[in-house]
């Protein structure tokens, strides 16, 4: 890992930021491995930030007819369906129900439910390339979005790593999750923490919430699910941590997460400097253009 | 496309893509790259003109360039989700946003492009023309790779992967655009720096693409196949034929020279709306996300063994 500006471990980004008196940076964990695909989180965010309806269409994907995250769903829960890995896949969530269980292992399907959500990373390409300074860092550590400059230039869009923000058709401006940047403000917690009724999405201090998912895949490993692990927490990854991780039960890309994400200004020196060279090698492209005839005009006739 | 739910997979979640593919219209933002290129290096060449005494090349060229480059402004405008919030582009200075960068440049090089162009139609002012025309000219090379850097930075596979090669590849563009101005522009006694110039570009070009297709590995498909695939051969074929046409025959025919120009402007605009489209190929297909970063992940894992 490269330690600079732009990628890299950052132990303090809203400090780095400019706020001298920072809170505790706060993020969620959500932990997979308890959802229950009620999407009481979809809801209560939408209701929350008065996002408005995007299409009531169906998918044909499991019970997930929302499809992903984007410009109006900032909590978006997948629904994987697949057969049970070899071993194990019973969770320790409720006391056995021996009758339950015997029906749920002749199925032979899982059912993999997911509370996706933007990253607030630490290093977010989608803040470092706003032309405007719309996007910016809150005190919190959060990355949001300000609706009255965002001018609709889109180039935060390609550039999230992991497909959140967009925009919205109707609106031509930039939106996404501001971690409720309002509820916040007033001491609360986000609206999905608050609703979600198994605590898959917990939310604090990104240190303590970094802790207790630690313990919970140690847990699930003991209990005999391997394929737990955490995404997304670590400090030193390509976006230098992800204010919002998650425990998975497969391979991130299964839920339709990017399986190593970098931040691109990561590689922003580099492209400069490319850039730079490649204006003069075009100066110097059209230098030899003029002075090639030249030369050969005077050694004499073509 | 078939009917029924799409299956469960195990490389990606029902085939959906990872990234947001850009909502930009292709007529605006390719079309941003490829005028922002024709205006750039335009300007050197005009500068070029100018020095070595080709005037009516040069006046051409440096009026090219102002329609360029208030062209491509007005694409960027009209791309914008709020056009009238087009002065927020200039609100803050920063370096981490080609978009900012490229703003504040697109500000400072198209007044100069502007005075070169007036100075030179009217003839007034010819020591403050030739302080634009220079301007313009070194501010030019800069406007017409900067629009790499704004497509290469961001998660977009064929355009972050081929980060360092983009570049050269959109200065080869631009000098291929510009020189096929000048051959359609400028008389045949002052058309020999353009005919360099569409070699020194068709050279140039192939060899950045070459460059671009080895280092983005299996993500290099996005850039033969469908859209762009076409739009790719189609920019190779009216850029040799182009400079073919001018090296061959652009010093004897008017006719020829102008027709190996405009070759080689559409050939131009084919390889910005080629890139722009593998772009979007590859940002639609997750195993263009997942599969460079699943090989990124194995090779620290080897490396750290
Ligand atoms: S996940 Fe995307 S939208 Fe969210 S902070 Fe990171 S780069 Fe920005
Ligand atoms: S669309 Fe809005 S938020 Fe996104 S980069 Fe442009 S100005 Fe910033």
């Amino acid at each position: 890992m490269r330690d600079d500006l732009f990628s890299g471990p950052e132990p303090d980004p809203a400090r780095d930021a400019g706020h001298q008196d920072a809170p505790e940076r706060v993020g969620f964990f959500t932990d997979t491995s308890v959802c229950i695909g009620c999407k009481a989180c979809e809801v209560a965010c939408k209701e929350w930030n008065a996002i408005p309806e995007d299409g009531m269409s169906l998918t044909g994907m499991s019970y997930d007819n929302t499809g992903g995250l984007g410009a109006s769903t900032w909590r978006h829960v997948a629904f994987v369906e697949q057969p049970v890995p070899a071993g194990r896949t019973e969770l320790p969530v409720v006391e056995p129900d021996t009758r339950a269980e015997g029906e749920a292992a002749d199925s032979g399907m899982r059912w993999l439910m997911s509370s996706d959500v933007c990253k607030h990373c630490t290093h977010a390409a989608c803040l470092d390339v706003c032309p405007t300074g719309s996007l910016f860092r809150t005190e919190f550590g959060t990355v949001v979005v300000q609706e009255d400059i965002c001018n609709g230039c889109g180039v935060c869009v390609p550039a999230c790593p992991y497909g959140v923000i967009e925009q919205r058709p109707t609106d031509g401006r930039a939106f996404k999750c501001t971690l409720c940047y309002d509820r916040l403000g007033a001491g609360q917690e986000p609206a999905c923490a608050k609703a979600c009724p198994t605590e898959s999405i917990q939310f604090g201090p990104l240190d303590e919430l970094r802790e207790r998912a630690a313990l919970r895949v140690d847990q699930l490993h003991e209990a005999g699910v391997t394929e737990a692990r955490l995404y997304g927490h670590a400090p030193d990854n390509g976006v230098g941590g992800d204010g919002a991780f998650f425990l998975l039960l497969d391979e991130p890309e299964v839920y339709g997460l990017p399986p190593d994400p970098v931040v691109t200004t990561r590689d922003l020196g580099a492209m400069w400097r490319h850039a730079g060279l490649a204006a003069l090698s075009l100066a110097a492209g059209a230098a030899l253009s003029f002075a090639l005839p030249a030369l050969t005009r005077t050694k004499g006739p073509r | 496309m078939t009917s029924g739910p799409p299956a469960a997979r195990t490389d990606s979640y029902y085939g959906r893509p990872i990234i947001k593919a850009p909502s930009w219209a292709p007529h605006d933002i390719a079309g941003y790259f490829f005028l922002g290129g024709l205006a750039g290096a335009g300007s050197v060449l005009a500068a070029g003109a100018h020095l070595t005494g080709r005037p009516t090349t040069a006046k051409a060229l440096k009026v090219s360039s102002l329609a360029a480059v208030s062209l491509s402004a007005a694409a960027l405008i009209h791309d914008l989700g709020r056009p009238s919030r087009f002065p927020n582009m200039l609100r803050v200075f920063k370096p981490t946003s080609p978009m900012s960068m490229g703003s504040w440049l697109l500000s400072a090089y198209g007044p100069a492009a502007g005075a070169a162009a007036l100075t030179s139609v009217t003839g007034l002012l010819p020591r403050a023309g030739a302080s634009a025309t220079a301007a313009a000219a070194v501010l030019g090379p800069v406007l017409a790779t900067y629009t790499a850097v704004l497509a290469a930075d961001t998660a977009v596979p064929a355009w972050h992967g081929a980060h360092r090669e983009l570049p050269y590849l959109f200065a080869a563009s631009a000098t291929a655009a510009a020189s096929g101005m000048a051959l359609v522009t400028g008389p045949l006694r002052e058309n020999t720096p353009a005919r360099y110039g569409a070699v020194v570009a068709a050279v140039g070009e192939d060899a950045a693409l070459r460059a671009a297709e080895r280092r983005l590995g299996s993500v290099a498909v996005t850039y033969r196949e469908g859209r762009a695939g076409r739009l790719m051969r189609a920019a190779r074929a009216l850029t040799a034929a182009g400079t073919a046409g001018a090296v061959l025959f652009g010093h004897r025919s008017r006719t020829a020279a102008a027709t190996a120009g405009i070759a080689l402007l559409a050939g131009s605009v084919c390889t910005r709306f080629g890139v722009f489209a593998a772009g979007i190929a590859s940002a639609e297909d997750p195993a263009h996300t997942v599969g460079p970063q699943r090989e990124a992940v194995a090779r620290r894992t080897t490396l750290s063994q």
